[in-house]
């Protein structure tokens, strides 16, 4: 059995009066490919922005990596090491260009000296395709490549988990494919993990486990390939109508 | 009635006396305006505990009232409160910084805040995805796209400053309004030196618009 790397106990998450994670039991271990699905407001976002603290959980505990959400702040800044991020709207910084977005985590996380953080960041471009895109700046690139690098400076602070959420829905399908295909080389890598998505091949494809949440809640965990092409959860069914 | 140049002339060298001090205070207090705006406006901003309150109460209470009270109060009260024997005064040119420090920062920390929270909160969450503390994320993601959006408000304020510089003369301050003042009520000849008067603020702001046009355009706005 591989390493445990995430687990919720119980976790509750509520806005105001919304309870928007009810009483998640889940457990990730190394390795694993989760696909979070489920109509909008179901809770995935809110799940996955739990892992690394950018929402504080309200009830249960959470544990990444050996360390509890609910710990001190230099702990957690230790969990959103572990766990990057890529987001909806990539959020790359546009005062910097692509190479110095990259490198700016390990430069200011882990006080990497600037030309070895500089040489790093440019494989990291490389592999997600874009090393001749280094001294461009954001409003220079592309969707699809602004994602790319997002991937490369979540990637650079060396993390054991990485974080998607819904990371080609502001991206038209063009571009959506060059992004999805840098994500599943990293899935071969043997990278963990946990994608929010509405790409149910990429869910069937590359996913090793699939979630379908519903009002806050885990209704279905199971096999990508039975649960898409073979589902019996009759709200399972309909999403996946709709979404194909 | 005509114009009478030689009036201009011989002023002149009162005037120019009187600009040197209306510069010196301007350069002085509205760079110390700007980094005493910056601390209230991030203070502001985040909502630091406590001192968001302080910061609160001393925006509005400058904002809420004029500057010529402040500078009076500044010069003529605050040396009549003893603090365990001892008295707070200062010289008039003094008072005259000060004034202009503590107005301005009042009017900036406002344009701090605004420009900070004008920068997406997707950004922020991105540099504390990395692993950053808060603070690293303010200094080095959040401050340098606030400071471009900051610029044309804060060349505004500075604007403002400089001519709010001229209100100094209540307190006999002698930079240019005061000079002016003080030769034309000798000599009577009020339209060539208010005049000349309105024509030399002009140069000093027009300058300092070229100068913020320069700095916009040499940086990326974002």
């Amino acid at each position: 059995m591989s390493k445990i790397i995430v687990e919720f106990n119980k976790v509750v998450k509520r806005f105001g009066a919304l309870t928007v994670l009810d009483e998640i039991d889940l457990t990730i271990e190394a390795g694993e490919v989760l696909v979070l699905i489920g109509p909008s407001g179901s809770g995935k976002s809110t799940l996955l922005r739990c892992i690394n603290a950018l929402e504080q959980i309200n009830g249960g505990d959470l544990i990444v990596d050996e360390i509890s959400v609910l710990s001190k702040r230099s702990k957690i800044r230790q969990i959103r090491q572990e766990a990057g991020m890529v987001f909806q709207q990539f959020n790359l910084f546009p005062q910097m260009t692509a190479l110095e977005n990259v490198a700016f985590g390990p430069r200011k996380v882990r006080g990497t000296p600037k030309a070895e953080a500089m040489m790093q960041a440019l494989d990291l471009l490389d592999k997600v395709g874009l090393k001749e895109r280094a001294h461009h700046y954001p409003s220079e690139l592309s969707g699809g490549q602004l994602q790319r690098v997002a991937i490369a400076r979540a990637l650079a602070v060396r993390p054991k988990l990485m974080l998607f959420d819904e990371p080609t829905s502001a991206l038209d399908p063009e571009m959506r494919q060059e992004v999805l295909k840098v994500m599943r080389e990293l899935a071969e890598e043997g990278m963990t993990m946990i994608v929010v998505t509405h790409e149910i091949n990429f869910a069937r494809d590359v996913g090793s486990r699939l979630i379908f949440m519903e009002n806050g809640k885990i209704s279905v965990d199971g096999d990508p390939r039975e649960m898409i092409e073979r589902p019996t959860n009759p709200r399972l069914q309909e999403f996946l109508q709709h979404v194909n | 009635m005509a114009f009478d140049w030689s009036a201009v002339l011989s002023a002149l060298p009162a005037l120019w006396s009187g600009v040197e001090l209306t510069l010196l205070i301007s350069i002085i207090g509205i760079p110390l305006g700007i980094l005493l705006g910056l601390l209230l406006g991030i203070i502001r901003a985040y909502k630091v505990y406590v001192l968001d309150w302080i910061a609160l109460v001393y925006v509005e209470a400058i904002r809420g009232t004029p500057m010529l009270l402040q500078v009076m109060f500044i010069y003529f009260a605050l040396p009549m409160i003893s603090i365990f024997g001892y008295h707070i005064r200062f010289a008039a040119v003094t008072a005259g910084i000060i004034t202009i420090m503590v107005n301005s920062a009042a009017y900036i920390a406002e344009i701090v805040r605004g420009s900070l929270l004008s920068v997406s909160s997707g950004l922020k969450e991105a540099g504390l995805a990395l692993g950053l503390p808060t603070w690293k994320v303010i200094l080095y993601v959040i401050l340098p796209i606030a400071w471009r959006r900051m610029i044309p408000p804060l060349g505004n304020q500075c604007i403002i400053s400089l001519k709010d510089t001229s209100l100094l003369s209540v307190v006999s301050i002698a930079e240019l309004m005061r000079r002016a003042t003080e030769v034309a009520s000798t000599n009577y000849n009020y339209l060539e030196i208010l005049t000349t008067v309105g024509v030399i603020y002009l140069i000093m702001t027009i300058s300092l618009t070229i100068v913020l046009r320069y700095i916009e355009r040499r940086m990326r706005m974002l």
